[in-house]
């Protein structure tokens, strides 16, 4: 546990008091400690009072609710630490927010995986986690912290939940049978012209436009093929979304009737009584997310705050709020049948039915195509 | 010995004339004072306008590694990846287009309302000045999300029109360049109206009075005094109206499709997307000549003292 300063000076006045130390010596720290505290810097005492808050940007909507709801508000309460909140649509855009930012200004990121990870790590973003300071850890799923290990032994991010990618249809219009025989060929259907949707994201387009084509998404080998799904996609697309609120917004108001989406949200929605299917198709996307401490923040406080996450009891709490899984392995930790029933968990905890997104592969790739994404998505 | 006397006298008054004696050291008119009062509004253009703008000119000539990494290396690759590349001259031009159609529709449709506020013998115009303003008391992205609500499938527009069986199928009014243009007009036309408003109010009302006394009708005086005199707060209302059109990514962010994206929308997924700075900075500058030269051009051929006359200057 991290000394405060108070703290640090009633142990010397014990000490003293005890006869441990010297007038002299007493007299002589105190001295020290007073003439510091009188000649900090503005930003020393900024950086001191960043102790009592942690900053959180995570993805907004029905999810950072339900992590607001069972995880920081009862941690503030058992703590006094706040936790500052702030939110983002697209996690590049927090990533360029974070590089023009101060070290310590943005603390901990509600990150999208492996596939992100490698970015913070490029742009020497990252933390060192003590993972002493998060017992908690021995709960997560190890084939989910293995991927993070593999680019950085020691760790900045703590895998928190997972989930999928799929295809999402309001069931007015399209039946649950005519969604399982096409499946992901559902967003190329000609039929839905102009009311197809997607998350405007290079890694789930060219994902989706690999399982149209028949291909391996972890190893593309005709390039030009996916490209050309892509632009069938866009030509027949109404809108590509961009965040979680828009997506619901898009699927509620009946805007679009069959697009690719994520889990958790369409669960939010069909919980809200909205008529909207789900379903993962054969290969679907499945993603999982961290909570990664970023260089520069006080690690203490935000190691105690994830380890306070990832207790069974909040982490529980929180992936029945979200809709998403949580990174609790269920061999360890009996998790509730509402958690059991969610799009994409796995009761096994070795993710063997999920495929997730090689990061390397995706990393090596990710400039040019993102580049031509961006193209594509914009009539090109 | 009287006549060098007077002269003394009326130099001094001279000198009191210009100069306001303040005390030992400083006048009223004193260069160095001048300088004094400009000074901070002068350092603040230097560090939050120059500065940045210095910097991301350095930053057009720097070489992108990979997402979120570039090298202080220099490079012309960004320069002659936008002159090569069609795809950014094509954007260029589209924005262009966009920006002069909102600027011109604003013009029309703004001119009218202007006209009214200043013409109308309504006791309480006040109010209808802050008819103009109350938009702005909300906030701008609310106010472009409202028009899903209006234009979309389940809109009020459609949702009337098949109630009312006049359609079968909702039209498709959103996420098209109509919609970025109708978003664009809501957002800018109380800049326009207010524009002209101000420079119909510099009219001196006895012009018309006397050019009606001389046998003009209503239309001929408008048309021989009224509007030409009010052109200058028309042109100024166009030059703002275009260069806030032209530099806009928000409203065709949600109100467009992908094809309708402005040159705005590229520099915004250059840098957040693809966490490419160097040539975010390079598009970045770009629009910024651009527009910028359009503004030059317009103001020497318009007189940028016309222009500041139609701001309220």
């Amino acid at each position: 546990m991290k000394l405060t300063t108070t703290k640090r000076l009633e142990r010397l006045h014990d000490r003293y008091a005890n006869g441990d130390l010297s007038r002299r010596t007493f007299l002589t720290l105190t001295a020290a400690a007073a003439a510091s505290a009188g000649l900090s810097m503005p930003w020393m005492g900024r950086a001191l009072a960043a102790v009592e808050e942690v900053r959180f940007d995570g993805w907004g909507g029905t999810v950072q609710d339900a992590i607001d709801k069972f995880a920081f508000q009862p941690y503030t309460a058992k703590t006094k630490i706040k936790v500052v909140q702030g939110t983002f649509g697209d996690e590049d855009e927090i990533i360029t927010k974070i590089k023009t930012a101060k070290p310590g200004d943005y603390q901990v990121i509600h990150s999208s995986g492996v596939n992100y990870y490698i970015k913070y790590v490029n742009g020497g973003l990252t933390s060192e986690i003590n993972e002493a300071n998060i017992p908690n850890m021995a709960n997560v799923l190890q084939p989910m912290i293995e991927p993070f290990r593999k680019l950085t032994p020691k760790l900045s991010a703590v895998p928190y939940d997972y989930g999928t990618t799929g295809i999402a249809y309001n069931t007015k219009v399209i039946s649950p049978e005519e969604a399982k025989e096409k499946g992901a060929a559902l967003l190329l259907d000609k039929k839905y012209a102009g009311k197809v949707g997607g998350y405007s994201d290079m890694t789930t387009r060219v994902w989706y436009a690999a399982l149209a084509t028949g291909q391996d998404p972890n190893n593309l080998k005709d390039m030009d093929t996916i490209w050309a799904k892509v632009r069938e996609t866009r030509d027949l697309a109404k809108k590509f979304w961009s965040s979680g609120a828009e997506l619901m917004d898009l699927l509620s108001k009946g805007e679009i009737v069959v697009t690719d989406a994520w889990s958790g949200r369409v669960a939010a929605l069909q919980d809200q009584g909205h008529p909207i299917g789900y379903l993962d198709p054969a290969g679907s996307y499945a993603w999982m997310e961290d909570m990664l401490i970023l260089k520069g923040s006080p690690m203490t406080e935000c190691e105690e705050l994830i380890n306070f996450m990832l207790d069974p009891a909040t982490s529980i709490a929180v992936a029945e709020g979200q809709s998403y899984p949580p990174s609790l392995d269920p061999t360890k930790v009996k998790l509730t049948d509402k958690i059991a029933k969610l799009p994409a968990f796995d009761p096994t905890g070795t993710m063997k039915a999920l495929t997730f997104a090689d990061p390397v592969y995706w990393a090596t790739n990710e400039d040019a195509w993102t580049k031509q994404w961006n193209r594509i998505s914009k009539g090109a | 010995m009287k006549q060098s006397s007077l002269r003394e006298h009326k130099r001094l008054e001279e000198g009191a004339l210009l100069r306001v004696r303040m005390n030992n050291r400083w006048t009223l008119y004193d260069p160095r004072l001048a300088w004094m009062l400009v000074a901070p509004v002068l350092l603040l253009l230097i560090f939050f306008l120059v500065l940045p703008i210095a910097v991301m000119a350095a930053y057009t000539f720097f070489t992108f590694v990979t997402a979120g990494v570039e090298t202080s290396a220099l490079t012309a690759a960004n320069w002659q990846e936008f002159f090569t590349d069609s795809y950014y001259s094509g954007f260029l031009l589209k924005t262009l287009r966009v920006g002069a159609i909102t600027a011109l529709l604003c013009g029309v449709l703004g001119y009218f309302p202007a006209y009214f506020i200043w013409a109308t013998s309504f006791r309480h115009k006040w109010l209808l000045l802050l008819l103009l303003i109350v938009p702005f008391w909300i906030s701008f992205t609310i106010r472009t999300f409202s028009w899903i609500n209006i234009l979309g499938e389940q809109g009020v527009i459609n949702v009337a029109l098949l109630r009312m069986g006049i359609i079968s199928e909702p039209l498709p009014m959103l996420y098209n360049e109509g919609a970025v243009i109708l978003g664009l007009l809501h957002f800018l036309l109380p800049y326009m109206i207010l524009n002209v408003y101000v420079s119909l109010e510099g009219i001196d009302r006895t012009l018309i009075a006397a050019a009606r006394s001389m046998g003009c009708t209503s239309a001929q005086a408008f048309r021989e005094v009224t509007l030409p005199l009010s052109l200058p707060g028309l042109a100024a209302g166009l030059l703002l109206c275009f260069v806030l059109a032209a530099g806009s990514y928000v409203t065709p962010q949600l109100l467009g499709s992908g094809r309708d994206a402005l040159f705005g929308n590229l520099i915004y997924d250059t840098i957040m997307g693809e966490l490419n700075w160097p040539m975010g900075a390079t598009l970045s500058i770009v629009l910024f000549l651009v527009l910028g030269f359009f503004a030059a051009i317009y103001t020497r051929y318009m007189g940028m003292s016309q222009i500041v006359k139609g701001l309220g200057g």
